[in-house]
């Protein structure tokens, strides 16, 4: 069934973050890349949870701390020094990140502000090793057109991207990785006003095409990310944090929208039913005794390890925990990412889908029995150790006493199919205070004017050109334009005598088949692609090869075009080769070409292409062998 | 009034002053036809006069610039932020007892998110709820002497400081905490190491590198050892505990007359100089690293030498120092010099006759390195030779701002030079090492 967006009253605004491609950090001089080798230099951390004025601690954040939650930070020397370590106070902000931002915040018309002051944004689950994230607002309102429709841009930021999440030990230490730490961010936040998952795509393609036409942000994955807020009358205000597939955007807002639909739903038939909050218990049992022969792998190994097996009853709860949320994405889903993310336990179980996983109908009918359960209550069970259990199934009657509510404001971090998953409560109101560390910067009329005067071009008007100038169509124009490739694209046209559509549609629709089959395009660099357009404009790569090429680059990162050529037995002859072999069956042929003058360039061709077995490029063979016969018959 | 607009002068504060408009009330402000409304922030002291902090309601602050056609409206009143102080959590009777004594810096704080004050938190249930350990650990009597940046800290506060300490020390504490910023936290300790002698109990001086108001801040940690060596450690002596390594895993305990700060901005920053550590803490155990250091007495009788006086100098000499910084010191009163030589202990010829006038002047000059590892030894080249048969007497493996501090107490206690030469050359409290070892560096 189609759903209405707009009658149901939907409400997106969405947060796009993008990596700048600027020489240094954001406030510091180390290289904003990433490191793929073992850290050289590692050390560990507690954050405490600072107290405001008003008494407001971030709750997750003071549960981790309480578990005595310690973060390894790993580091090498190019893309990290003390500033990522927090054992040295930032450096000015780079001036070059700002130019980029305040680039991209004048082509979306937004106004610049006079003085830019920055902010520390409290974050304590480890991804800052400060605790906080620096940020700086350098715009406000401007707005962004998705096809008749304004969308205002509430505010264009800059900030450091934060430290990435590279495991989780035993023992309650998350490991993270600083180089990451301090890239510059661009920040655009969109005022809530997207009213359906295909605008909301629009939206956010329309602002990435913006970026990419400053020419100075990172692409590739990981590059951009983006935050979704998402609200529906009588449902919550939910934040889906770290998308970042573009194409998925559509897909994770419909299924958000699915999601708080069928948990209002619920809400409503749980109701009716007659479930209360307030008979939802903290009430665990020690059901151990009922699997100490039990034939389920999972609860087994827990038993080996002397861990316990804890049941809590969800009174009144039976059928629910299986109803589809999402695709694939239960009730029961979702109570069980609440027991991972606060007991840290591997999953539960529960009786909406019991018997199952080797547990039989008699441990559950036990169950039953030793819980008191009535016909139609379900009861929620999971083996680890008794803390952990404990905190699980605290969580277990957190969230079912919240379906009877309704739909639980949360964070949520998308799935690849589309799907979300809880992540983390809301934290509260921003809680922001000044960097007092570095002073503020002002951006004076004369600095915006200058940057004004090298605005690049709006896409629309690159839009017109690429058609203009390069012969697209309008489609292909489009694609490129929304591509990643757009500057790429321009390079290899404006350097190499290659047909424009050819590598228009290469680098968006073949690039795109290439992705949904696998093929991991990003790891062929800009310079590959060029060198493989140049070996196409040179004749020594045929155009119907170039696919071929491409797909065996991905495969090998560090291996050269001519290796490829090679390997894939794709070498050509040469233009000297090929004007010998021209030579030579003219010399063989003269009695032909003297009784069929014009008309013997069809069998000499066939006979050249016959001599090479097909390694000769049939475009500059025929361009030699059509000058040869012309100057022979003048 | 400039209070009140903390920060604010000239042209913004006049526009606000106009608009009767106070911090936390939220103004719109009016540039031509773009207005911007939020709550008025006070300046810090990069303020300059044209730009007006608002916070807007996404929580950003930014600065709006203030022109002749501006308009300021008050549109708000500010609502005063309200502390609600968690539960005041229960000592525990049969902990040991500790005092805190606060100079300055903030071992521990709280943030307005409203106006981004960051405001210290210094009462005993302040430290336990920022800090919730500490009620683990120990029964905590917190008290505020002075509130100063350790770089305005004098001889006469070292004074203050000794005798607060020495009234703490009744029969029941088991040890005192002092928090202190940390530029010339290595200089308190070396005077207190010298005051208070003969100690019942351990007195450790603890400071941060990362202020308080930030989640990686190492105040806390570092609070947490220096209370658990002050309740627990089995030494008495006057020491300083701060970050082992950048990891929050381990708090190093320095002797009083032998750290230093070596680093501007890193939680290790101090460091044991020509010794080891005396002690290292660890998830609240406590593991010495020496076996010589005095041992906790409850009953032994402190004694107190709180006296200091600040005609001494540390002169530290380079290629070229003009000889007359010498001679004006002796024209100036000048008690006492030490001297940060080269290498071994050595300064230039050319400033030979400046020596020798100041040790005719009955002035005690006295040689350190300025190497800041190893120990002098002004025997093995003639400059040293000479130096020393001018007078300077050389100082072994001491501190340079320890020796400084030594001499400035010695004077405090005695002007008899005879006993002064005496006194500088003894060991008082450890500042001198008899061995050096490799691994000591």
């Amino acid at each position: 069934m189609e759903i209405d967006y707009k009658t149901l009253g939907l409400k997106v605004g969405l947060e796009i973050h993008q990596q700048l491609d600027t020489s240094a950090k954001l406030f510091c001089n180390c290289k904003p890349e990433l490191f793929k080798e073992e850290p050289e230099i590692t050390f560990l951390r507690r954050l405490r949870p600072t107290q405001s004025e008003l008494g407001q601690i971030d709750p997750a954040a003071y549960f981790e701390f309480q578990k005595g939650t310690k973060i390894l930070y790993e580091a090498n020397r190019t893309t990290s020094c003390l500033v990522e370590m927090d054992e040295e106070p930032p450096h000015p902000l780079n001036m070059e990140a700002v130019e980029i931002a305040l680039t991209a915040a004048l082509m979306m018309k937004a106004k610049p502000i006079d003085q830019i002051h920055i902010m520390r944004k409290t974050v304590i689950d480890g991804s800052n090793t400060t605790g906080f994230q620096r940020t700086c607002v350098i715009a406000l309102k401007g707005q962004i057109k998705v096809g008749e429709k304004t969308i205002p841009i509430e505010h264009i930021s800059l900030e450091e991207d934060a430290a990435r999440k590279t495991g989780e030990d035993e023992n309650n230490i998350i490991r993270y990785r600083i180089d990451r730490l301090g890239i510059p961010l661009i920040e655009i936040a969109t005022a809530p006003v997207i009213n359906s998952p295909k605008e909301a795509g629009e939206a956010a393609l329309a602002i990435g095409t913006i970026l990419r036409a400053t020419g100075k942000v990172k692409r590739g994955l990981g590059t951009i990310r983006q935050d979704i807020n998402i609200s529906i009358p009588n449902g919550a205000l939910i934040e889906i944090k770290g998308l970042q597939e573009l194409e998925l955007l559509p897909l994770v807002v419909e299924y958000e929208v699915q999601r708080q639909l069928n948990l209002i739903k619920i809400s409503e038939e749980l109701k009716k039913n007659r479930a209360k909050e307030t008979e939802i218990k903290e009430e665990f049992f020690d059901v151990t005794n009922i699997f100490k022969q039990t034939k389920c792998k999972v609860i087994r190994k827990a038993l080996d390890k002397n861990q316990q097996v804890l049941a809590v009853k969800l009174p009144r709860f039976k059928g629910f925990l299986k109803r589809e949320l999402m695709p694939n994405f239960r009730l029961g889903t979702e109570i069980a990412d609440r027991a991972r993310f606060w007991g840290k336990v591997g999953g539960i179980f529960h009786t909406d889908e019991m018997p199952a996983y080797g547990i039989t109908a008699e441990e559950v009918e036990q169950l039953k029995k030793n819980l008191n359960a009535e016909e139609n209550d379900a009861i929620v069970f999971v083996a680890d150790t008794l803390e952990n259990a404990k905190d699980a199934l605290k969580a277990v009657v957190a969230r079912a006493r919240e379906a009877i509510k309704g739909v639980p404001e949360e964070t949520r971090a998308p799935n690849p199919e589309g799907t979300t998953s809880y992540m983390r409560p809301r934290p509260g109101a921003a809680r922001m205070y000044p960097e007092t560390d570095i002073p503020p910067t002002q951006i004076t009329e004369e600095y915006i004017k200058k940057i004004r005067q090298f605005l690049p071009e709006l896409p629309e008007q690159k839009f017109e050109r690429l058609i203009k100038e390069y012969k697209l169509n309008q489609k292909l124009a489009r694609q490129i334009l929304d591509s990643e490739y757009s500057e790429l694209f321009e390079t290899i046209v404006k350097e190499i005598s290659v047909s424009p559509t050819t590598v228009a549609a290469f680098l968006t629709e073949t690039l795109k088949a290439l992705r949904r089959d696998g093929i991991e395009a990003d790891k062929v660099s800009d310079n590959q692609i060029r060198e493989i357009f140049k070996s196409v404009g040179n004749g020594e790569l045929m155009k119907e090869a170039v696919q071929d090429v491409f797909i065996w680059l991905s495969k090998h990162e560090d291996a050269t075009l001519k290796e490829a050529i090679t390997e894939l037995g794709l070498t050509t002859i040469s233009e000297d080769e090929v004007k010998t072999i021209v030579e030579k069956v003219i010399t063989e042929n003269k009695g032909l070409i003297q009784e069929r003058r014009e008309n013997s360039f069809g069998v000499l061709m066939g006979i050249i292409m016959k001599s090479s077995r097909g390694k000769i490029n049939p475009a500059l063979a025929s361009k030699i062998l059509k000058e040869r016969l012309e100057e022979l018959l003048k | 009034m400039s209070e009140e607009f903390s920060g604010y002068k000239g042209e913004a504060l006049k526009a606000i002053k106009k608009a009767e408009a106070e911090i936390g009330d939220i103004i719109r402000i009016t540039n031509n036809s773009e207005a911007y409304e939020g709550i008025l922030i006070p300046r810090s002291e990069y303020g300059d006069e044209r730009h007006i902090i608002l916070k807007l309601k996404s929580g950003y602050n930014i600065g709006v610039r203030i022109t002749s056609s501006t308009k300021i409206e008050k549109i708000g009143k500010g609502a005063k932020p309200t502390f609600k102080p968690p539960p005041l959590v229960k000592q525990i009777a049969e902990l040991p007892k500790v005092a805190i004594i606060s100079t300055g810096g903030t071992i521990a704080s709280r943030v307005d998110y409203r106006t981004g004050a960051v405001r210290p938190a210094l009462t005993a249930s302040d430290l336990y709820s920022v800090v919730p350990e500490l009620a683990t650990i120990a029964q905590i009597d917190a008290q505020i002497l002075f509130s100063l940046f350790s770089e305005n800290i004098t001889p006469k506060h070292w004074t203050q400081i000794a005798e607060f300490v020495a009234k703490q020390i009744t029969d029941d504490v088991e040890g005192v905490v002092i928090a202190h910023g940390t530029d010339t936290l290595g200089y308190t300790a070396a005077a207190l190491s010298f005051a208070l002698q003969n100690l019942p109990v351990p007195v450790i001086l603890v400071g941060s590198q990362r202020s308080a108001d930030r989640p990686s801040s190492d105040a806390a940690t570092n609070l947490i050892g220096a209370v658990t060596a002050a309740a627990k450690a089995p030494f008495a002596e006057v020491a300083l505990a701060m970050h082992e390594t950048p990891s929050d895993t381990a708090i190093a305990i320095h002797r009083g007359t032998k750290v230093r700060k070596c680093h501007t901005s890193r939680r290790d920053t101090f460091k044991s100089i020509n010794t080891t550590p005396i002690a290292r803490i660890q998830d609240q155990k406590i593991t010495m690293l020496t076996e010589d250091y005095k041992k906790r007495d409850s009953k032994r009788k402190l004694a107190l030498k709180p006296a200091f006086d600040e005609k001494v100098a540390l002169i530290k000499f380079y290629p070229g120092m003009n000889p007359t910084i010498i001679n004006w010191h002796i024209e100036n009163g000048y008690k006492g010099i030490i001297l940060e030589g080269t290498g071994l202990g050595h300064v230039s010829k050319y400033c030979f006759d400046a020596i020798k006038n100041a040790v005719n002047s009955n002035i005690i000059v006295a040689m350190t390195s300025q190497c800041i590892w190893g120990r002098i030894n002004m025997n093995v080249y003639d400059s040293g030779r000479d130096l020393l048969a001018l007078g300077v007497i050389p100082l072994e493996d001491i501190l340079p701002e320890t020796a400084t501090v030594k001499l400035m107490w010695i004077f405090g206690q005695t002007n008899d030079i005879a006993e002064v030469k005496k006194l500088l050359k003894t060991n008082i409290a450890s500042e001198f090492s008899q061995r050096t070892f490799s691994e000591e560096t």
